[in-house]
């Protein structure tokens, strides 16, 4: 149903921003080798090429923004590179711009952090480093703007690789190859469905341009089988559960910009991917799909918020955070899905934009937490949540700007993430009018667990918080930390001011987002009518202002201040903290990392594997373990290792170790082929 | 916008400031007749302000900005939840820039902040306090929100002022539903305002207390503002709960005059008179539960708010409005 608006969308050749675009691309790949031409040199590598990336970064993010604010023309152009007969299709449209628009904004900021974060010492060399980053920029931008099955799967094998790279760029500790490995393994199945899923899609024509693809007619079983395989393939790299179990391995081994790109930036590649298939390339849809990614996403939204909850170690933390928001976004997707084929439009693109500006959302305070950690982490070569505290007031740069991204992360006003979960919220609204009659029921049990999930979001982000920067240090080596470098400021500054921009002023965001649903939808979301407010259904409905909120909040607190100044007199002493009148406090009486974590622990019990050593009353040195599983590695992913293992040990039965008999195989199989031929 | 919505917008906000307090006291104090107490007088908590602003604040020594902060941020979120919910007026300009949802965030934001400004100093008893406040937020806020969805899709709207001016145009029955989210609601209230049966306001036990622990080490001007805004927040819960169950008396949009808003005022106080005392009954027929019951205790509010809202759809009413 949606194939002829799709069809009848003009399509300009040699647009001018693809150019500009492929340009930056390009220049990214170069910068990344004229690294190597002072392979050790950090001063050369981190602080002049980074610099440089990030200025291509905003260099995208500025032609995407203004190709989703005017030009309403897809671009496409056709490459003479790759196989003879099978050139490189590419092409900008508002879909890749928006996400093109998401990958320079957050890049913008990761590159530069980055250019203060890499020193010399540290795995592999920085030109090294800076050729893998360059170039899984470049892969991550050109799997955006791909319009053939064969160039997007080039870019997303070598987005694949450059980020195994970077994950294992600390090759020498045994568990990152692990996770590195770990991490292969799954992007490799991952991209095995994707490609069955293209093949697939061509449909018989045999012909693996997304236009042809767009032209193809499947039957409704084939249709669902490709979606099946988009789903496995892009969930698998947007770490849906129970696709996840690579994620909190491989995104914390990584070095802290590299893992807020892959958290910040290769998951949307994913969700990009998922969107690319499901409207644009499959022209019919079925409330199944929504209803099966509706359920994906909501499951992944919980348990990535619960085992957050319960992590020690706080890149770990942010992972699993990770799975929980791409949970919110597909649960959007699934939502807009649902809505879609219901014939509601209205509401799908609704539905559809909360999941694309939560995208948006968070790419910036994800990475700005990723980034935030690696600071804490060169300050205090300290990762785990029990080591930490009291960084405030050693690094208050770094935990004011971490501030921000906590509050945005938890879903607060008035900052981005709050926005997002509204809209999604407001669309949950509509689903009482949907036509099935036990969907109308059921869905708005997902609002439940999505309000469920935010408010875990909360928790969650207070412990990650409170335990890291307020409190006593519970390491005495943690009195030497210092602040972030200026470098690092900046980049953590941008991703702030992002994330307060959107929060503040939710109408750009949600106008590009209403060019996207507007193609892929047909209907557009408009901010609504005045300026200050967004009221995307009807101001009676229900109208948002970050704006004037946070004018709002700031002249309540301002004047609330103002006038304790001037009635209250303003003295204060300080002293030791009161406690209750305890007398002897340590650092050690504080909640631990697993202590906050306890409740949470105690609730979602069936979630997680647990092992745990108490100590037994009279024990003279007390020692308390507890291991936290993933139920999952024992239901799905043990099990399958054994049983390839198995299959290979029976194979290996013919790998006798005498060359003799391997060339009785040959002469055998030659045989049979002849046999065959004959 | 016109100039008079401003001047009731910020004649509302200043009755909530001035009055929340009191409610306060009237709620102690119907607590004490019925515990068979002297009971203090009404102006009670007005004293116990005065003191605390004329008090010499001590600060820890390794108190942050946060910390000190704090405070004011949660009497700042305080009174703008004040300026969102309809206590006298519907015709609110703020409530158009913040609906329901943006409301339930703002007192998440107040959670939030008070958890980090008790975990800043690291004592035992405040980052206790922040874990125990932060599991009871987690179940309360989805409670609140299906409370609240119950009400959306009643009326299309997830405006408090359109809600009430919605439920003023067809007060034709009362939708089922409506009693299954008003039980949850009151839970949720108790809950949300550390109220018996989850924690007692007035306890001295340390390890029972959950808001009480947060606030240790305030002192001062830093507690009077703690200590008021949680009587704002217990004054806005309440006006929530008038607005979406008991709307009758709140001046609507378009018949909003003087004489209906003296009617409205009146109206409050009479609410605010047998809601403190129907909360001081519940509080004292109630024991305080053990803190590992609080999941299940929260859990039911959200389950009975959920089986308003299937109650609901399954009666098939599609919205009224």
């Amino acid at each position: 149903m949606s194939a002829p608006r799709w069809l009848s969308a003009a399509t300009a050749l040699h647009g001018p921003t693809l150019h500009s675009l492929l340009f930056l691309v390009a220049a990214w790949v170069i910068l990344g080798a004229v690294g190597l031409l002072r392979p050790r040199s950090v001063r050369f590598v981190a602080h002049l090429l980074f610099p440089l990336g990030a200025v291509g970064c905003i260099g995208v993010a500025l032609l995407a923004g203004t190709f989703l604010a005017t030009g309403h023309t897809a671009e496409a152009m056709i490459l003479p590179l790759g196989l003879p007969d099978l050139p490189f299709h590419l092409r900008l449209d508002a879909l890749s711009g928006f996400f093109l628009l998401i990958l320079g904004m957050a890049g913008a900021g990761i590159s530069i952090f980055a250019a203060g974060y890499f020193r010399r010492g540290e795995g592999t060399a920085p030109a090294l480093l800076g050729l893998q980053y360059h170039v899984f920029l470049a892969s991550m931008a050109t799997v955006i703007l791909a319009d053939d099955a064969y160039l997007f799967m080039v870019a997303w094998e070598t987005m694949a690789l450059s980020s195994y790279f970077l994950v294992t760029s600390q090759h020498r500790i045994p568990e990152i190859r692990r996770a590195g490995f770990l991490y292969l393994l799954m992007a490799h199945v991952g991209a095995i469905c994707i490609l069955l899923c293209f093949g697939v899609l061509q449909g018989g024509s045999w012909q693996f341009t997304f236009d042809a693809m767009r032209g193809a007619s499947l039957a409704p079983f084939w249709a669902t089988i490709a979606f099946a395989l988009a789903l496995l393939g892009f969930g698998a790299k947007a770490g849906l559960v129970p696709l996840h179990a690579w994620l909190p391995e491989a995104h914390p081994a990584a070095p802290s910009p590299v893992s807020a790109m892959m958290s910040g930036l290769m998951l949307n590649t994913a969700i990009y991917g998922m969107l690319r298939i499901t409207f644009d390339l499959l022209h019919v849809q079925f409330w199944q799909w929504g209803a099966a990614m509706l359920t994906l996403g909501l499951f992944s939204a919980v348990f990535g918020a619960a085992f957050a909850a319960v992590q020690t170690d706080m890149k770990r933390l942010l992972a699993y955070s990770s799975i929980e928001n791409v949970g919110l976004i597909f649960t959007g997707i699934g939502l807009a899905v649902l809505f879609d084929a219901s014939h509601m439009p209205l509401f799908a693109a609704l539905a559809l934009a909360a999941a694309l500006i939560h995208a948006l959302n968070h790419a910036l305070f994800k990475s700005l937490l990723f980034l935030a950690t690696g600071s804490v982490l060169h300050a205090t070569r300290q990762r785990s949540l029990g080591k930490l505290g009291g960084l405030i007031r050693r690094m208050p740069w770094v935990a004011f700007l971490a501030l921000i991204g906590t509050l945005a992360i938890a879903g607060l006003p008035p900052l981005n993430g709050f926005v997002s979960e509204w809209l999604l919220l407001q669309s949950f609204l509509f689903t009482p009018r949907l036509p099935q009659a036990f969907l109308n029921m059921l869905v708005p049990l997902g609002a439940a667990v999505l309000a469920l999930t935010v408010a875990l979001a909360a928790y969650v982000m207070v412990k990650f918080y409170g335990v890291i920067f307020l409190g006593q240090p519970r390491e005495p080596s943690l009195v030497d930390a210092h602040d972030a470098n200026w470098l690092e400021r900046i980049g953590l500054g941008w991703l702030a001011a992002g994330c307060v921009f959107i929060g503040v002023l939710p109408q750009f965001a949600l106008r590009a987002a209403g060019t996207v649903t507007g193609k892929l939808i047909g209907q557009t979301v408009t901010p609504g009518a005045s300026f200050w407010r967004i009221a995307p259904v009807t101001p009676e409905q229900a109208s948002y202002s970050g704006l004037i909120f946070l004018a709002g909040i700031v002249a309540a607190i301002g004047i609330t201040f103002l006038l304790v100044r001037l009635l209250a007199h303003g003295r204060m002493r300080r002293t030791a903290a009161w406690d209750c009148g305890y007398p002897w406090q340590t650092s050690r009486m504080q909640d631990t990392a697993e202590g906050f974590g306890q409740p949470i622990r105690h609730m979602f019990g069936a979630f997680f594997r647990m092992e745990r050593d108490l100590p037994s009353p009279s024990d003279e040195a007390p020692r308390y373990r507890i291991h936290i599983e993933d139920r999952f590695w024992g239901w799905i992913y043990q099990p399958i290792a054994r049983a390839v293992q198995r299959i290979a040990d029976a194979v290996s039965i013919l790998q006798g170790g005498r060359l003799s008999v391997y060339l009785l195989y040959s002469f055998l199989t030659l045989l049979a082929l002849l046999v065959f031929v004959l | 916008m016109k100039l008079i919505s401003l001047v009731r917008q910020c004649a509302e906000v200043a009755l909530a400031i001035g009055i929340a307090p009191l409610f306060a006291g009237w709620i102690a104090q119907c607590r004490a007749w019925m515990q068979n107490r002297s009971a203090p007088p009404l102006i009670q908590p007005y004293r116990m302000l005065h003191k605390l602003f004329h008090k010499d604040a001590a600060l820890a020594t390794d108190a942050s900005p946060l910390f000190r902060a704090t405070p004011y941020v949660l009497f700042g979120t305080m009174v703008l939840a004040a300026a969102i919910v309809p206590s006298i007026a519907t015709d609110l300009p703020f409530a158009r820039a913040a609906d329901a949802i943006a409301l339930i965030g703002l007192f998440a934001t107040a959670r939030v902040f008070t958890a980090l400004a008790a975990m800043d100093i690291g004592t035992a008893f405040g980052t206790m306090g922040a874990r125990r406040e932060m599991m009871i937020g987690f179940l309360a806020e989805p409670a609140l929100l299906m409370v609240l969805f119950n009400a959306f899709l009643l009326f299309g709207s997830t405006a408090l002022p359109s809600l009430v001016d919605g439920y003023a145009a067809h007060r034709s029955g009362i939708d089922p539903s409506v009693i299954f989210a008003a039980v949850a609601f009151v839970m949720v209230l108790l809950a949300e305002n550390a109220r018996i049966p989850i924690d007692n306001p007035a306890t001295h036990l340390e390890l029972t207390m959950i808001h009480e622990a947060m606030l240790l080490e305030y002192s001062a001007r830093h507690l009077a503002l703690v200590e008021w805004a949680s009587s704002l927040k217990l004054f806005n819960y309440a006006c929530i709960g008038f607005a979406l169950f008991l709307p009758w008396g709140i001046a609507i949009h378009g018949a909003d005059g003087t004489g209906a808003l003296l009617v409205a005022v009146a109206a409050l106080i009479g609410k605010l008179v047998v809601a403190g005392a129907m909360l001081a009954l519940i509080e004292s027929v109630s024991a305080k539960l053990r803190l590992f019951r609080a999941p299940e205790y929260l859990a039911t509010a959200f389950l009975l708010a959920v089986l308003g809202l299937l109650v609901h759809l399954l009666l098939g009413a599609n919205t009224i409005a």
